[in-house]
């Protein structure tokens, strides 16, 4: 099991860091050399931004410069919940995270404390492992699939302190 | 919607571009593929709506945002459309989703996805969250998250 809790002292990025955090959040040019545009937009050079996005992975803040992809649009996926008694939590955490099927596991101050998301090729297959997970752990997985979405877009203004 | 080479594509990529000049070349020569055609199907992948964007995507735990909760919210079924595409439409609100309530354990069709750098202003924004909703909405929830056990982004498997 994979543990990324809070660190206590935020990163604290560079100048150039912060506004390539701020621009490219949405939107990567499309183009040959991306960095290249992204250092124009920035007055910088295609080499400091390289350094720059380097040192925010290296850091941890920057999960990886890459393809977001749309959920449902190429498969089916859905987002489940289940109440685990504390003592067993770290056993189904884990056993629900060893599907190559799962991502998004997280622990939530709930009675319902464990949510993942299943992505799979077809809605046949997202329910073979929710059923899957109830088998293994003898808990019910609470089955709760995006109906109607108002909102996908992950990016977020940071708002610098 | 993908051919074997779109999805080739996207399974080299989704753990992340190379941080070199020319990123696209150099996924295109890991695979064999024209570096045009690469960025060509990823324009038309991303027009079609299977990707939802190519960006930097940023871990929120580490810039200090260590207040990430789901806000849920049972809505009436007339008003949840109107109102989800409000509540979506907030700057602070991630993602915002209507999602089928499962009786009696679950009651709530609306979820918010809220980001805040401390709980006290995350507990703000859900109270502007529930001034918007009004009297439309009949019960409420908020959910933080305490630890992330596995975070990869959507996947692709690499067969099939």
């Amino acid at each position: 099991m994979r543990r990324t809790d809070p660190e206590p002292e935020p990163f604290r990025p560079t100048a150039l860091q912060r506004a390539l955090l701020d621009r490219f959040q949405r939107e990567l040019p499309l183009v040959p050399r991306p960095y290249a545009a992204m250092a124009e937009a920035l007055g910088a050079s295609e080499a400091e931004v390289i350094e720059a996005l380097a040192g925010l992975q290296a850091a941890g803040v920057l999960a990886r410069v890459g393809v977001t992809l749309a959920p449902n649009r190429v498969g089916a996926s859905t987002l489940a919940a289940m109440a685990v008694p504390k003592e067993r939590l770290a056993e189904v955490a884990a056993l629900v995270s060893a599907f190559s099927e799962v991502d998004h596991n997280y622990e939530r101050e709930h009675r319902f404390n464990l949510w993942f998301v299943v992505t799979a090729a077809s809605r046949a297959e997202v329910e073979r492992v929710l059923a899957t997970i109830e088998a293994r752990t003898g808990l019910p997985v609470l089955d709760l699939p995006l109906e109607r979405p108002f909102k996908l877009d992950l990016g977020f203004p940071l708002s610098w302190n | 919607m993908l051919d074997p080479v779109d999805r080739r594509i996207l399974v080299a990529s989704q753990d992340g571009l190379p941080l070199t000049a020319t990123p696209f070349a150099d996924l295109a020569r890991a695979l064999g593929l024209e570096p045009r055609e690469v960025l060509a199907r990823l324009r038309r992948l991303k027009e079609a709506g299977a990707i939802r964007r190519i960006a930097a995507v940023p871990n929120h735990y580490r810039l200090g945002f260590l207040a990430n909760a789901m806000t849920v919210w049972d809505v009436e079924d007339g008003e949840v459309g109107r109102l989800g595409r409000l509540v979506g439409a907030l700057p602070f609100v991630t993602h915002c989703y209507r999602r089928p309530r499962r009786l009696p354990d679950w009651p709530y069709n609306l979820f918010a996805m809220v980001h805040g750098r401390s709980r006290t202003e995350t507990e703000a924004r859900r109270r502007e969250i529930a001034a918007l909703l009004g009297s439309a909405c009949r019960t409420s929830d908020v959910l933080y998250s305490t630890r992330i056990l596995k975070k990869t982004g959507l996947r692709l498997a690499g067969e099939g």
